[in-house]
């Protein structure tokens, strides 16, 4: 396999202004084009350096562990009635896909010159990546999280510190993930000089999405290429998480070209769409924008952001990256809304069939795969092959996992 | 010539700058809201800025912030802003309206400059939209008679400074700190450089935001700026006030504190 995660590939691309169709884009202040050209220019200079791609695909290799495997969950499958491959991101270091953009942006902030990142967290995995990322290149490294978040999610502020980041509590607005972005959006507007914003995921002005896209594509290429080498052939689908969007686009891609794979992302249906809380953006939402771009958003009649709801924090997010706006409105993907009780039945399958703790977010997938496998197999009349993105492991969520299943001894 | 226009070239027939005064709709109510901006054009602001409460106002410092959500939080809807424009309109002072770009396009661009016309609206302010965007604001406010006031920051290239100034009309908003509202400059000559970078590219009129919040420093951005814009020092009189009456007391003394300044430009 090729150890050059940046190697042109003729996927999909956005024009020269960062539009999907009529998704994305850049709706910022003024003060943010100088960097956001700066950072466009730099990300395409560096795509293009023989020496920026080896260094990069030698620290994915060497630091984070990939190529990671394609595993097949022979058990797992079993149950589902489909040939199930894991794509396990949940062995990488920092224990998700997440580290592959970080490691990406934190390689572009040392090229632009800049000595300090600041990064927005739900649940605390993309900051706990980014202060592991500042560590490695020595960068100061401010995280802005939810107060919200930073209560439930104690042990990973814990984490975030001993690396040496600062975090900080944000107290405005709703105190989540969302605010955490407002936040860091300012601290970007005042601090632009010496900082690099390290978005977390495929959203955000452009060039963020196409770039963190870039950046994460490596887990579709490695699969499509292992899946060729397992089974001889491409799956019928491929499946993942979708919260902003990026470990979705980095197992798709490679695939988009492929027309007989299916790309199914799986949103956070929290409660239930139709009772309003949930955080699926595309399957409960409207075309508007936020943070930056425009995509599909959870908002109420006068275009204000509302509120999202799922058990998985790194879902928890009222919009999506603009790149799966328009690979819905074009059909080329298609996206589906999985319950909070779906994704932990899922969840449950896969820690008692594998001995793999997934991540909440990727049991959304898991359990986007379980309904999708029947259907699948009787469309095609045989048993169908689903490549599915494991994008995290489940050790951040063993509390709000143990609650869930009542489970944990009561505090004594 | 817009009516903004107009005031800004009687302003400096006068040799001073204009005072622009900005604050949410609906806070802390939308009657108070009337209220206060009414008693701001009485104490001496020349033209007030509407700002549309939003739930993710990204370019605005913690006093704003805290007055939109009190503003949503008491279910002010994009239309009650338009209410607010008309009555403020209706005291002869200008009315322009501060937005992020959601809640407009939520509306529908060209009903939104429809209806703020016919409130007497004179345009709008965008923090979050540059020209780039912004087709299809530039048809609906030309078919409407509105003017467009885009952004300009420090951090602009001369390139874009021309680009912007270029698709505005009405008056240019210079945001001279590299930050959110109600923050200030950190160096003193950000704001008097970027001014003159813009004029070399414009005829129109240049407003400076910086967190100004006395008289004193309204004469000193007076002395190098068309227009003086204060909001948060504005909006913090209500926010602190333990009573509306003790509010509107306190936005009258400042309102005329900062009329003082503009009318003493320290050159
Ligand atoms: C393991 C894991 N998967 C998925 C996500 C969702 O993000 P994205 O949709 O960008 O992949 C997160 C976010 O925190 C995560 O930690």
């Amino acid at each position: 396999m090729s150890a050059d995660a940046l190697a042109p590939v003729a996927g999909p691309q956005p024009d020269s202004a960062g539009h999907f169709g009529r998704f994305g884009g850049r709706f910022v202040p003024e003060a943010l084009v100088a960097a956001l050209d700066e950072l466009d220019g730099a990300w395409r200079t560096a795509m293009a350096d023989e020496s920026f791609r080896a260094e990069f695909g030698a620290l994915l290799r060497d630091y984070a562990g990939t190529p990671s495997l394609l595993y097949e969950a022979r058990r797992f499958s079993a149950k589902v009635g489909a040939r199930v491959l894991l794509k396990r991101e949940d062995l990488n270091h920092t224990g998700a896909h997440k580290v592959r953009n970080v490691l990406g942006q934190a390689l572009l902030t040392k090229r632009m010159g800049k000595t300090r990142v600041i990064a927005e967290t739900g649940a605390g995995q993309h900051g706990v990546a980014t202060a592991t990322a500042a560590a490695l290149f020595d960068l100061e490294c401010v995280v802005y999280m939810g107060q919200v978040d930073t209560e439930r999610q104690a042990l990973n502020v814990a984490r975030m510190r001993m690396l040496g980041a600062t975090v900080v509590p944000v107290t405005n607005g709703s105190r989540t993930l969302k605010d955490a972005m407002n936040e860091a959006m300012r601290d970007w507007v005042a601090n632009v000089d010496e900082t690099h914003y390290l978005i977390g995921t495929a959203a955000g002005p452009h060039p963020f999405p196409a770039m963190v896209r870039d950046f994460v594509r490596g887990i579709g290429d490695e699969a499509r290429q292992q899946c060729l080498d397992l089974t001889g052939g491409l799956p019928d689908a491929v499946t993942a998480c979708v919260g902003g969007g990026s470990n979705a686009l980095g197992i798709f891609h490679a695939f988009v070209g492929d027309e007989a794979v299916r790309l199914y992302g799986f949103e956070a249906g929290g409660d239930g769409v139709a009772t309003g809380r949930h955080a699926a953006s595309i399957t409960g939402g409207s075309a508007g924008v936020l943070h930056g771009t425009r995509t599909y958003v959870l908002q109420d009649a006068d275009g204000q952001t509302l509120e999202s709801h799922s058990i998985s924090a790194g879902l928890d997010y009222p919009g999506v990256g603009p790149e799966h706006a328009w690979l819905h409105d074009s059909g080329r993907a298609t996206y589906l809304p999985v319950t909070d009780d779906e994704a932990m039945a899922a969840f449950e399958l896969l820690c008692r069939t594998e001995g793999i703790i997934p991540a909440i977010e990727s049991a959304h997938a898991l359990a986007g795969t379980v309904a999708l496998a029947p259907k699948l197999a009787a469309e095609l009349g045989r048993e169908p092959t689903i490549v599915v993105n494991l994008s995290g492991r489940g050790d951040k969520d063993v509390h709000t996992a143990g609650d869930y299943f009542g489970i944990l001894d009561k505090e004594r | 010539m817009s009516r903004i226009g107009v005031a800004f070239d009687k302003a400096r027939a006068d040799g001073r700058a204009l005072l622009v005064g900005c604050m949410p709709a609906g806070f802390p109510t939308v009657e108070g809201s009337i209220a206060a901006m009414t008693a701001m054009v009485e104490a001496g602001v020349d033209v007030i800025e509407v700002e549309i409460p939003y739930s993710d106002p990204v370019m605005d410092g913690p006093v704003i912030q805290k007055a939109s959500d009190i503003a949503l939080a008491g279910g002010v809807r994009t239309a009650d802003t338009m209410r607010v424009v008309e009555a403020v309109a209706a005291t002869g002072a200008p009315v322009v309206t501060m937005t992020y770009w959601n809640p407009v396009e939520r509306y529908g661009v060209d009903v939104f400059a429809r209806d703020l016309a016919s409130a007497g609206g004179t345009g709008l302010i965008t923090p979050d939209l540059i020209p780039d965007e912004a087709d299809e604001w530039l048809a609906a406010s030309d078919a409407h008679g509105l003017d467009r006031t885009f952004l300009v920051s420090p951090s602009s290239t001369d390139a874009r400074l021309a680009m912007t100034v270029g698709h505005c009309r009405g008056f240019v908003y210079a945001t001279a700190v590299m930050g959110v509202t109600g923050a200030r400059a950190r160096t003193s000559d950000a704001a008097p450089t970027l001014v003159s970078r813009t004029r070399a590219v414009t005829d129109l009129p240049v407003g400076v935001g910086l967190g100004v919040g006395t008289g004193a420093q309204a004469g000193t951005v007076a002395g190098y700026a068309d227009g003086v814009i204060v909001g948060s020092a504005l909006v913090r009189c209500v926010l602190d006030a333990s009573s509306e009456a003790e509010g509107l007391a306190a936005l009258r003394t400042l309102s005329a504190e900062l009329a003082e300044g503009v009318r003493n430009p320290v050159r």
